[in-house]
């Protein structure tokens, strides 16, 4: 147990300030993953051909293909990237990338195809007859949207995207490959300094079942909360 | 864009992508029957032994992948007595405790899968079966099983997909599968579009093919229950 006092002594702080970072990670990729999923989920109902064809293509393909290549492609690609935009507008050195930034951006990207799904899911679920109707009754696009179709699109769609939530925040463990400090980093660093890996990723899966169990409540709470009939 | 690059690669991912191949199939066959036993377990009226299987499912699906693999190479081989038994034969094996980690964690999900399948069949069924005298062994394969695997083929080809994306984390205890020599020829060429590409057309022609076979089976099984 000394392993885990805080301060100089033990790994307590370090591993308390890595849960913090593995939480802010999943926040900030499902939220990237909103902004993606905003994007491609009209993409996916339109009725254009090409415009279709794009949407089918990004969740196919990050659905399709491992989290970790994923990863790799933003880790190493993603200064590459940056700098050939910076230099078109005349910026040539070198830029680096945060990690945080990388890390949260490519497990949004994966966060957002799920997304995707559930809403393209959850809109087409939505009885024809509320669009008709409120297109009928003449009301504004803000009032069409937001507060018809979104309400009853998120109570079919919350279930669906604890899921998503639970699936972000065990693919962040991935992120550690680029030498973000979350849990698995730091489990690494404190497993290669103490030679006790057993205890210490034993403590990380524990962290990361705590993390899922308390979502989990919070989530199901939500999930009552817009399950209520109208 | 550096086609010869993508051109030369090519041979070697294919090649890596045996490894994966391998990893799959391997641990989903233990994992199908880790699986049906935890199912089993699941079904069981003994609180204990139902209250154990649920554990186990949702420990292994509450954890990264990442973790469990972690666990088993490096942990499992910090306890002393191990290195002193038969196991230790296995687990000083990347390829092996790969292979134990993927195969319990897709245990843990096909045991949710099979178990919702089960207590979907309708109650009749057990009923009419029993009415006829058919002895309870032969309910349980000829009539629960088959209805069964009806039932999970969707969710289990889901798994399937899941489980061939799983086994890039194998790259991560130095296994070369195609992730792992993909990274390899990245980090040494420093062109990530291009390796990405060659190395995500050969997953997605994988997840292409596992989707059309489970398609398949289900328009095969697909009989009316």
């Amino acid at each position: 147990m000394e392993l885990l006092y805080f301060g100089d002594k033990g790994w307590g702080d370090e591993l308390f300030f890595a849960t913090l970072m593995t939480i802010a990670v999943s926040i900030t990729a499902m939220i990237i993953g909103f902004i993606f999923a905003a994007l491609f989920t009209p993409l996916k109902l339109s009725h254009n051909k090409i415009l279709n064809s794009i949407g089918n293509a990004y969740t196919t393909v990050i659905r399709g293909v491992p989290e970790l290549l994923v990863i790799y492609l933003f880790f190493f690609g993603g200064s590459g990237a940056i700098m050939f935009v910076a230099s078109i507008f005349g910026y040539n050195d070198y830029i680096e990338i945060n990690a945080f930034l990388t890390g949260s951006f490519s497990i949004g990207i994966i966060s957002g195809a799920y997304s995707t799904e559930v809403f393209r899911g959850a809109l087409q679920s939505i009885d024809k007859g509320q669009f008709e109707a409120a297109k009928v009754l003449g009301f504004n696009k803000y009032i069409y949207f937001f507060k018809i179709i979104l309400p009853q699109m998120l109570r079919l769609a919350i279930p669906n995207l604890s899921n998503v939530w639970q699936i972000t925040l065990k693919d962040t463990s991935l992120i550690s490959v680029t030498g973000l400090v979350e849990i698995m980093r730091q489990s690494y660093i404190a497993a290669g300094s103490t030679r006790d890996p057993l205890f210490f990723y034993s403590f990380a899966a524990v962290l990361y079942l705590m993390l899922t169990f308390l979502s989990m409540q919070l989530l199901n709470r939500l999930e009552t909360k817009y399950s209520k009939g109208y | 864009m550096d086609i010869e690059l993508m051109i030369n690669s090519f041979p070697k991912l294919l090649n890596a992508t045996l490894i994966t191949l391998k990893l799959l199939s391997v641990s989903l066959i233990l994992g199908l029957f880790i699986g049906l036993g935890f199912a089993i377990l699941r079904l069981n009226n003994n609180k204990l032994i139902n209250k154990f299987a649920y554990g186990y499912s949702y420990i292994f699906r509450g954890t990264p992948l990442l973790v469990q693999i972690f666990i088993i190479y490096f942990g499992l081989g910090q306890i002393e007595y191990l290195r002193t038994t038969f196991l230790w034969v296995v687990l000083k094996e990347p390829y092996w405790c790969a292979i134990i980690a993927f195969s319990l964690n897709t245990g843990a999900y096909t045991s949710e899968i099979l178990r919702s399948a089960f207590q979907t069949i309708k109650p009749g069924y057990l009923e009419a079966g029993r009415s006829l005298g058919i002895p309870s062994k032969i309910i349980f394969t000829k009539i629960q099983i088959p209805i069964a695997i009806k039932q999970s083929l969707p969710a289990y080809g889901n798994e399937i997909i899941l489980m061939l994306k799983g086994t890039s984390l194998a790259s991560t205890v130095t296994l070369m599968d195609l992730t792992g020599v993909a990274k390899y020829i990245i980090s040494t060429t420093f062109k990530p579009v291009e390796v990405f590409m060659v190395a995500g057309g050969i997953y997605l022609f994988m997840t292409f093919i596992i989707h059309n076979v489970i398609k398949y089976l289900e328009k095969k099984y697909g009989f009316q229950t």
